[in-house]
Parts: structure tokens; sequence; C-alpha cells
């Protein structure tokens, strides 16, 4: 994968001020949930973990490489699940409450 | 189809997958369109996963399903816990994550060492020791969270400067490295100072400043991830990582904002440990107490209530009560608002979770800065569990510790309740002026059973 320095380097910048401004905007009400969302997105660190796995270079990369995806990937279910029960928890009182 | 039609299949779903993921971060700005975002989020997932499996250079399937389903069989239970062992589950979480990366930065440098040019060398470097002290600094998180491990911080002579020479050690090899590569004895060196570096990090913590150091770790493992993206040339981990990078950063600068207090201070100044000379000459000081019915009788007479929960509600696990004692009051008329500190309980919006998850409409929740005007029209601030966030030193006494730090300003509203275990000072050893004032009504007793008795008094009454 050709992926110049510079080019990167570019891409971490416009991220990094994207994240910043979509952030700020998010209510201090999810907070929580925020966490636990971006740290189901941060797993997708689990693609590098499977090529790793996959190519079959060396043991060494096959072992690390699947507890690699093992750690990933219950980052990424749990952290969706958890997400989601959080967020279906929030509700308003303006909906007729069940008497 | 030729292979490098793969190649432009798998990079149109990461680059689908980036735009999905800042769509779902973008829909967390509001609590109708956030399961939205989670949805998003999940899509996204699923294209940059499935994508990457065409990579040609996949051999063995066989064990990537192996590893995909067991990582599934333990994040279940993960996506499983209760809303009360959220802040340690992200910890671990946190750890998991750093974990990864680090592993893939070790393999890659395994595999490539000889070729590696510089630049990735010192990206790989950076990997490795945030990664590294991010694994054990959040597992130490979790095991202050979990109580596993003592709260306490713990401190020792020369701490701070043990640290930055460990730190400063893991530098040296990283640029040693970086200038020559081939040094494989030096590696694994490196990433053992890195672990042992996250956990003489967060030892000096107490737990009043988790919230801080769980979104700090946070971005940490977000720009590690990041730069895991530059090492194996995948734009989408470059991506993710940054928007991980800064979530965590900006939530660390709020943390610390609410706690006036900067990053290095959380960090290095073992908060906690203070005076134990401010108790003395204030014994003759006389608090007023009360009990459950007159409580009770206080609350019903009042047309506005504003409770302040704190982390003690959460150790209570009083929170449905809270919300029964909420029903009682609002169907007598009482106008009942939540007023939530950033920093109450031990991760940033660990309130608001629970009392969602006690059922509590969440536009009754407010902020800091939406409430305080409220408290001079508030009839009665029940304060359940809270108490640094409360304390009016902060904003008159000089010579106070936590001077400085924006609270709540229950001490303004015409009665003042605080439902506490006894008079023993706050977490971070800090008298509290709050409880000497007139018109403070000391509740002693478990926050569970005393909200309990309240609401027992409310509704079983007869009036």
């Amino acid at each position: 994968m050709g992926l110049s320095l510079l080019d990167g380097l570019f891409i971490f910048m416009l991220a990094g001020f994207i994240g910043f401004e979509v952030i700020r905007r998010v209510t201090p009400l999810l907070h929580t949930p925020l966490m636990s969302l971006t740290n189901a997105l941060d797993a997708i660190a689990v693609v590098g973990a499977i090529i790793l796995v996959g190519e079959r270079k060396s043991s060494l990369a096959t072992i690390l490489g699947s507890i690699a995806v093992v750690a990933a990937t219950s980052n990424i279910v749990g952290g969706f699940l958890i997400t989601d029960r959080m967020l279906r928890m929030f509700h308003t009182s303006r909906p007729a409450k069940k008497s | 189809m030729t292979n490098i039609s793969f190649e432009t299949v798998i990079e149109v779903t990461y680059l689908v997958a980036s735009a999905l993921f800042i769509l779902s971060l973008k829909w967390m700005s509001s609590p109708t369109t956030a399961r939205r975002g989670i949805f998003a989020g999940e899509i996204g997932m699923l294209l940059a996963i499935c994508g990457t499996l065409l990579h040609r250079g996949i051999v063995d399937y066989r064990t990537i399903a192996i590893a995909l389903a067991l990582g599934t069989i333990i994040g279940i239970p993960l996506g499983r816990v209760a809303m009360t062992a959220v802040p340690q589950r992200t910890a671990l979480s946190h750890a998991f994550g750093a974990l990864c990366v680090t592993l893939v930065g070790t393999t890659e440098y395994y595999i490539n060492t000889p070729g590696a040019k510089s630049f990735a060398m010192a990206v790989l470097c950076v990997e490795v020791i945030l990664g590294g002290l991010t694994i054990t600094g959040s597992l130490m998180a979790a095991g202050k969270l979990q109580e596993i491990l003592p709260q306490r911080p713990l401190t020792y002579k020369g701490q701070n400067l043990v640290n930055f020479a460990l730190l400063g050690v893991a530098v040296v090899i990283a640029i040693i490295l970086v200038m020559n590569p081939a040094h494989k004895e030096l590696f694994p060196i490196m990433v053992a100072i890195a672990v042992a570096f996250g956990v003489l990090l967060v030892i000096p913590i107490g737990g009043a400043d988790m919230p801080t150091v769980i979104s700090l770790l946070n971005s940490y493992a977000g720009l590690s991830a990041a730069a895991m993206g530059f090492v194996v040339g995948n734009k989408l981990l470059i991506i993710a990582g940054a928007l991980d990078g800064s979530s965590g950063m900006i939530l660390s600068i709020v943390m610390s904002k609410a706690m006036n207090r900067s990053f290095t201070n959380v960090l290095f100044g073992a908060f906690g440990q203070v005076q134990p000379a401010a108790a003395a000459g204030q014994e003759t000081r006389t608090t007023r107490s009360a009990t459950a019915d007159e409580a009770a009788a206080i609350l019903a007479a009042a047309n506005k209530v504003v409770i302040v929960p704190g982390y003690g509600m959460a150790v209570a696990q009083a929170q449905h009560k809270v919300r029964e004692l909420y029903d009682a009051l609002t169907k007598r008329g009482v106008d009942v608002k939540f007023a939530i500190h950033p920093v109450a309980g031990r991760m940033p919006g660990h309130m608001n979770v629970l009392l969602a998850e006690a059922d509590i409409p969440y536009d009754r929740l407010a902020d800091m800065e939406d409430i305080n005007g409220d408290f001079p029209q508030t009839d009665v601030a029940l304060v359940i569990g809270a108490n640094d966030v409360t304390n009016p030193a902060a904003r008159e006494d000089k010579g106070s510790p936590i001077y400085g730090m924006p609270i709540l300003d229950v001490d303004k509203a015409r009665t003042v309740m605080v439902i506490k275990r006894s008079m023993s000072p706050g977490f971070a050893g800090i008298d509290n002026p709050l409880y000497y004032m007139d018109r403070t009504l000391m509740l002693f007793g478990d926050a569970k059973g005393f909200v309990g008795n309240i609401v027992r008094e409310l509704t079983g009454g007869g009036h």
C-alpha cells in the first residue's frame, strides 16, 4: 500500500480537525456513550491485525496477530453493544408515561 | 477480476467506512439521533472488515475466523456489564485497544526491520510506546475502579523523577532504533519500559481524578492507533485513530477545566493526600440534622427541587430509589431537576447514564452552566453522595486546595439537604463549609436507605 508520509500527515491533520469540531458538539449528557463508541470505532485497528494473521509470514505474526484480532474484536462487539444499551435508556418525559 | 480492482474495492470500502465513522460521531450530538450513529458505525466497521478480507495477501482465513469468533465471545459479556461497572469496563477496553496496536507494532518491527525507513521506525516507536503505556495504565485504572487495587494515590519521594527518567530512557532507545533499526535487542527493552511506565503513571492517581485519566488514556489509545495507521499504511486507521484521539483530548480538557487543574497537575500532582491540618479548631462548628420524615415534609412543601447526585449515589446503588423519589415528588406537582457536575462520578457522563438507567427522562438532567442560575429560585437542593463539587470554598476561600474549581452553587438554594454517611471529609480530605450553614440540613445515613425512607414518608404517609 503506497502511503507517503505527507499524505498520511494530511489525512491525520484533517481528521483531527474534523474530530475536534464534531466532538465539541456532542452533548455532555452523552459523554459516556461517546467514549464507548469511539472505543469501538478505534478497534478498526483489527484490519491491520487481520492482514498480519492472514499473510502468515511467521509464527510470531500469527500468534501476536491472533491475540490482537481477539482483543480488537472484543472491543468492537462489546463497544457497540454497550453503547446501544446505554442510548436505549435515554428518553424524554414528553411521550406520555405509562400510568 | 484482476488484483488491482480488488485493491480498489478495499480502498472504496475504507472510504465509505471513514465517512460513516464521522457521521456516527456527528449523530452523537443529540440523544435523538445517537442510535442512528451506532448503526452508521456498525455498518462502517462491517464494510471495512469485509473489504480487508479481500486483501490478496491473505491465505489463512481459518485462523482469522477463529480469532474473530473468540473476540466476539469475549466481547458479548463486556457489552453486558452493569451500568455501575461502565467506568472499569471502559478502562479495560482502552487496554484491549492498546494491546492490539502494540502487538501489531511489535510484529511489524520484527517482520520489516531491515528495510525500515527512519520515519516509519519513528512512528512505530511512538505506536509501541503509547500503546504499551496505555495497556498497563488502563489496567491499573480498571483495577482501581473495580476496587481490586487501592483507590488512594500511592506516592513516594522522587516519584516523578523516576517516572520521567524511565520515559527518557525509552525515548533514547527509540532514537537509537530510528537511527539504526537493526538493534533488535533494544526493542523489547523499550516495550518493557513503556509497559512499566504505564503502571507507575497511574499508581499515584486517586479515584476522584479518574474522569481525566480515563479520557487521557482514551486519547493515547486513539493516537497509538493513528500511529499504527502510518506504520501499516492504512488511511482508515489514521482517521479513526485521529477521531478517537481528539475525542479523548476534548474530554480530558473538559474534565480538567471542571476541576480547574491542568493535565500535568492531574498526572503528577497526586491529589487526595491533603492537609489533616484543617481539622483543628473547627470542632466547635455545629450542624443541623434532620430525619427522613422531616426531610419528606420539606420536600413535599417545595415547588422546585434540584437533586445533585455524586459518586456516593453510584456506590450506594441508590439511583433507582432516587427515581422513586423523583416520581413521588413529580406526582405531587413538585418541579424536580438533576444538576450534573462534569466530574461527578468516575468517568465523563457517568451520572447521566446511571440516572437514565433508572428511567429518569434526560430532559430533567441539567449541566452545571445551565442549572447554576436556578439555585437562588430553588426551594430545596438535595445533595446525594456529592461533596467537593458542591463546596463553596472553591468559590470563596483562596486558601482551599480546590479554590477556582467550578462548582454547583447549591449553597444559594433556600434549603440545602445533604445525605451523607457521617461528617468525615470527602475523598480529597477537604472540609466543606456547606455543611455548617444555617440553611443546611444533614441527613445522616446510607444514600439508598435514606432516600427509600423519604419515599416511604411521601407515598405511604396517607396525606
